[in-house]
């Protein structure tokens, strides 16, 4: 029913273990020419490429690990540059601080010996001046008083030695009334 | 299986037209030649085994014509197939120091897999590799490869024992052992590897045709409809399971031909 509707012609059929040699010699030339481009055109391309992504990758890789590296140590050298400058700043704030302590105490003392100084003088001046005022008032509340008593006695007092005696002799009194009065108030 | 098909559409064989089930015969693997050339007769698979060898090199052309460090494209899947290759087939059997093996390997497994291919791609229809006489010389080049190898690194006596003598193997078996491990690694080895593949395909390409036949010859306004969608179903799903067993068929020839190969490298352990 089926086999005259066939294209296939009977004579073609046969034990189909048994190849034709034109298959096999087809067959052979068909992969050695596929056999050939690759081994000799296509794959030693792709395999150069193939090599050269490896080595790229791993040198890229090893590359990082490099900069990583460079990175790290930057960073602990930068650390102990900060380190250093912490410690360097506080010890000059420190002996800043000591520094100006220092400056105050000695200020405080010029201070003071500059007062001590300015107050000694001041009482010494203040002390010649007493000597000077009292020597001057000496002499001249003398002389004022002579001649007031000598305008009262009429008596003239003119001669020097005279009149030192009177004056001496009436300061004396003046004393001698003074510390009898005082010796009395201590008595008393 | 298009030709057989054709002639069958082109039938009105049906079921209930006084017609038998017209299953799928060793025929079908034979054909008329295109055209003729003296006693040269150009035929089917002959046409597709040009047409992968084409395939191939366009392809890994197109791929690695101008490899870019970064790859674009096309580039991606040649660099898929070939370490594909390199790294399940080639670097398991053969270690690092095989890699110059990888041309070899690589046109076997994508010729092999291309020619196998072509027995589930519409219109073409038919596995090349379903004719003995292709997997018959490709075996033939891989035997006179591990043989050959094989002699000149271990030397004539140094194979021969390499082939004949399992190791470990107590010295009052080997008389009974050695011949047959001489023939296994001698003459079976070829004899499967080629058998292997070319029956595989050859099998599927028969499952394929009963249920294409049966999807048109139960294709009738009755009840029989429901069975020619089920055998319809089923030749979908068995084109799926072909496409899978033409890479599984591919991968296993390549990767027994590395172990040969690497079996001739050094003595078995």
């Amino acid at each position: 029913m089926f086999h005259h509707l066939a294209i296939v012609t009977p004579p073609l059929s046969g034990n189909p273990l048994v190849p034709s040699w034109t298959e096999v010699i087809w067959g052979g030339i068909a992969f050695l020419i596929v056999f050939v481009a690759l081994w000799k055109l296509l794959l030693p391309r792709i395999s150069t490429v193939l090599e050269e992504r490896t080595e790229k990758i791993e040198g890229g890789l090893q590359r990082a690990e490099e900069l990583q590296a460079e990175a790290q140590r930057v960073m602990q050298e930068y650390q102990a540059r900060l380190d250093d400058a912490r410690h360097e700043a506080a010890r000059l704030r420190e002996e800043a601080r000591e520094q100006g302590a220092q400056i105050i105490a000695e200020m405080r003392e010029q201070a003071q010996a500059e007062a001590r100084r300015i107050a000694e003088a001041a009482r010494a001046q203040i002390a010649a001046d007493r000597q000077q005022a009292f020597a001057s008032l000496r002499a001249e509340v003398g002389t004022l008083s002579v001649q007031l008593a000598s305008k009262i006695v009429g008596e003239s007092l003119d001669d020097e030695a005279r009149q030192s005696r009177v004056v001496d002799r009436f300061l004396a009194e003046l004393e001698a009334s003074q510390s009898q009065a005082s010796g009395a108030r201590a008595s008393s | 299986m298009n030709h057989v098909l054709a002639a069958h559409a082109a039938s009105s064989c049906h079921i209930f037209s006084g017609c038998g089930y017209p299953s799928p015969t060793i025929q079908d693997f034979y054909f008329r030649p295109l055209f003729t050339i003296g006693d040269f007769r150009f035929d089917k698979p002959m046409l597709l085994v040009l047409l992968s060898t084409l395939i191939v090199l366009v392809f890994f052309w197109a791929a690695f014509r101008k490899p870019q460090l970064v790859p674009r494209g096309v580039q991606n899947i040649g660099e898929l197939g070939i370490l594909f290759v390199r790294d399940q087939v080639l670097r398991p059997q053969l270690g690092k120091k095989g890699d110059s093996w990888l041309p070899f390997l690589s046109a076997l497994f994508f010729f092999i897999w291309i020619n196998n291919i072509f027995g589930v791609i519409p219109i073409l229809y038919f596995p090349a590799t379903s004719r003995f006489a292709y997997p018959a010389i490709l075996t033939a080049m891989v035997w006179v490869l591990y043989m050959g190898i094989g002699i000149r690194k271990q030397g004539p006596l140094g194979y021969l024992k390499n082939l004949s003598v399992p190791s470990g193997a107590p010295w009052w078996i080997l008389p009974l052992l050695a011949p047959i491990d001489f023939l296994s690694n001698v003459f079976i080895r070829p004899f499967t590897l080629s058998v292997r593949l070319w029956a595989n395909m050859l099998a599927g390409h028969v499952l394929l045709l009963v249920f294409a036949m049966a999807t048109w010859y139960l294709l009738t306004w009755s009840y029989e409809l429901v069975f020619s969608a089920a055998s319809f179903a089923v030749l979908i799903a068995i084109t799926g399971l072909e496409l899978l067993i033409q890479l599984l068929q591919a991968f296993i020839f390549t990767v027994l031909t590395a172990f040969y190969i690497s079996g001739a490298y050094e003595p078995a352990h």
